[in-house]
């Protein structure tokens, strides 16, 4: 297919340079959101439930694009301006398995009675896409 | 690639993309390239209650695959036109698999 469509319209990795050395969220398909400086040293995943977050130190990642759903650039005033509370990344992530948990509970009431109405029930929630 | 050049033809409208996850984003339509991946530019998130990773996030870009609709200006598009064109690719592309 490349051989015929002219090489102008390959913009993709050209919109990208910008965002270089940038701080950046990148929201994965799975619903993680990675924190950090694209092509940096300096990345770190971030938890968040509901108004608290917390961090988990993670190094480089290296991301396939196809788990990407969106990189956006953090605005560092608008980021010093935000109202979430931090907290110690084990206490946020027992919150969301807590969550989480709620969540496939009520789910599961929902899911049977759809089952008994007929429908089918095949989709899981890890699954976004 | 009719679809790349329509949305080309929105750079700098605002437009609200609704992403598979269902998150709605609102901003001005910077770029696009030939996967409809999507740069917006002073984005604004609809609940932002249920998304307050994206409070700090002021420009982003969305990849293609993710996005279930963009809703569009009305009177940014001349819906006659993008019919026509539309139809003109489709005769266009049946025409070329006889070939």
């Amino acid at each position: 297919m490349s051989s015929f469509l002219p090489n102008h319209l390959f913009t993709t990795s050209g919109s990208l340079v910008d965002l270089l050395d940038k701080r950046l969220l990148v929201i994965l398909r799975d619903g993680r959101k990675i924190l950090g400086f694209l092509r940096s040293y300096d990345q770190y995943e971030r938890i968040y439930v509901k108004d608290v977050y917390g961090d988990i130190q993670r190094g480089v990642f290296v991301i396939r694009g196809e788990n990407v759903v969106l990189l956006g650039e953090i605005d560092n005033i608008k980021d010093d301006e935000q109202p979430l509370q931090q907290l110690p990344y084990d206490q946020v992530l027992r919150m969301q398995q807590e969550e989480a948990e709620a969540r496939q509970q009520k789910e599961k009431v929902k899911n049977q009675l759809l089952h008994n109405q007929g429908f089918s029930v095949d989709f899981l929630e890890t699954d976004l896409y | 690639m009719l679809f790349y050049s329509f949305f080309k033809t929105l750079v700098g409208q605002t437009v609200t993309v609704e992403l598979k996850n269902d998150l709605s984003v609102v901003g001005t339509l910077v770029s696009v390239d030939q996967f409809l991946n999507i740069k917006l530019d002073n984005i604004k998130v609809e609940h932002e209650d249920q998304h307050p990773h994206m409070m700090s996030v002021k420009n982003c870009f969305i990849r293609g695959s993710v996005v279930r609709y963009v809703h569009l200006p009305p009177a940014a598009i001349d819906t006659a036109l993008l019919q026509d064109a539309a139809r003109r690719e489709s005769q266009q592309s049946t025409a070329t698999a006889k070939a």
